[in-house]
């Protein structure tokens, strides 16, 4: 398994706009979220459609608020702080008992050897299509097509700063009908 | 949806982003709110008549260094908690030294005056005013706080709610002591070291709703 160190090295550069970086620090990270939900999911019995879920909401979570890492700091700690609240707060939502959750840092853990091809229940397209015109063009053409904003902006005829903030809406945009879709 | 379709759109096309806007942002926040604040209060209120005297000054300037002896750590503790994995609480616990300071200068002060003297050294000429106008003035620079802790991520809502409310709390504070001809530092730690309180606890309630993400 992949060091603190190395996760936080891949942190440090994603902040600095490193797609590979950004891409294996997300992977790496991926499969812990998966262990730390799965251990405390199955405890209540849960499904495994259901962590899957939860490691996709964990993802969006880190890749929006990825601002509020403080670099000084390690980064396990934070990663864990994000799926905690997102677990309790799913919890909460599903009227799962709050103290069935513990406490204790899940370093305890252990990954399991499953990896990135589980799915969860959200449809990427279906989430897409929710969106205002202009976020949901701009994801699409930055994030599936793989445009420059650049590019994107002339497409549209938009300034790349209206893209970027577009992407931005719309990605946390989409982790809030996730979590209003699990809600409902 | 894979999640390793998620993870490659996500590291499409990876945008810079700048670890310091969170402090920069609160920081922003803060100052907004004291100008709102104190705009309101000038606007609305007028500033105390006597403020050019010195003696009026030397009262206000004290005033203000109570407030900015909360409003500097509460600053300080709001921008952690507005990360998640925030930490200890312990530090919380020590914004309420300058509260138990102030009240304990008050209880001295009046045990060296009179007991006729104590209902006016408490009281005033407007504790209800001031009972009033910190919360309500208050408002505006907690809505001011509140955006920009809700573009973070707090995990613990309350305490991040509480400390939203303490920091508009002080700065309403600030903005009511430009008006406000209650000199008494028995006032003061009443007055405004209570209705400072009442907007942490309000923050407390509200933060659970307000912040969640």
């Amino acid at each position: 398994m992949t060091s603190e160190a190395e996760l936080r090295a891949w942190m440090l550069a994603s902040l600095k706009g490193d797609s590979a970086a950004h891409r294996a620090l997300l992977t790496a990270l991926s499969d812990r979220l998966r262990a730390y939900f799965r251990g405390k999911i199955s405890r209540l019995g849960r499904s495994v459609t259901e962590s899957e879920d939860l490691v996709q909401e964990a993802l969006l979570a880190i890749h929006t608020r990825r601002h509020t890492y403080d670099p000084s700091q390690p980064l396990m700690p934070w990663v864990y702080a994000i799926a905690r609240y997102k677990l309790i707060d799913h919890l909460r939502q599903t009227r799962a008992s709050l103290a069935d959750v513990p406490i204790d840092g899940a370093d305890d853990v252990l990954a399991h050897d499953d990896h990135g091809d589980a799915e969860s229940s959200h449809d990427i397209h279906k989430l897409l299509d929710q969106l205002p015109q202009k976020m949901r063009r701009a994801i699409e053409a930055v994030k599936l097509d793989g445009l420059t904003v650049a590019e994107t902006a002339k497409r549209y005829g938009l300034s790349e700063s209206d893209v970027k903030v577009s992407v931005h809406r719309g990605l946390k945009a989409i982790t809030a009908s996730i979590a209003r879709e699990r809600n409902s | 949806m894979k999640t390793e379709d998620l993870i490659a759109m996500l590291s499409t096309n990876v945008e810079q982003v700048d670890h310091r806007s969170l402090n920069r942002k609160i920081a922003a926040a803060t100052v907004i709110g004291a100008v709102t604040a104190i705009g309101l209060v000038v606007f609305a209120l007028g500033p105390r008549p006597d403020l050019m005297h010195a003696g009026a000054l030397a009262v206000l300037l004290s005033k203000l260094l109570f407030a900015a002896i909360i409003l500097i750590p509460a600053t300080l503790l709001l921008a952690r908690f507005a990360r998640p994995a925030n930490g200890r609480k312990t530090s919380i616990a020590l914004l309420a030294l300058p509260f138990l300071a102030i009240t304990a200068l008050g209880a001295l002060s009046l045990s060296f005056s009179p007991s006729s003297h104590w209902s006016h050294l408490v009281l005033g000429d407007q504790w209800l005013e001031c009972l009033l106008s910190i919360p309500i003035i208050a408002v505006v620079p907690f809505a001011i706080v509140i955006w920009a802790v809700r573009q973070m991520a707090p995990t613990d809502l309350r305490t991040a709610g509480a400390l939203a409310g303490l920091v508009a709390g002080t700065l309403s504070a600030i903005g009511y002591a430009l008006h406000c001809v209650d000199d008494s530092v028995a006032f003061v730690a009443l007055w405004y070291g209570g209705t400072i309180a009442l907007c942490t606890l309000g923050g407390a309630m509200l933060g659970p709703r307000l912040l969640r993400w």
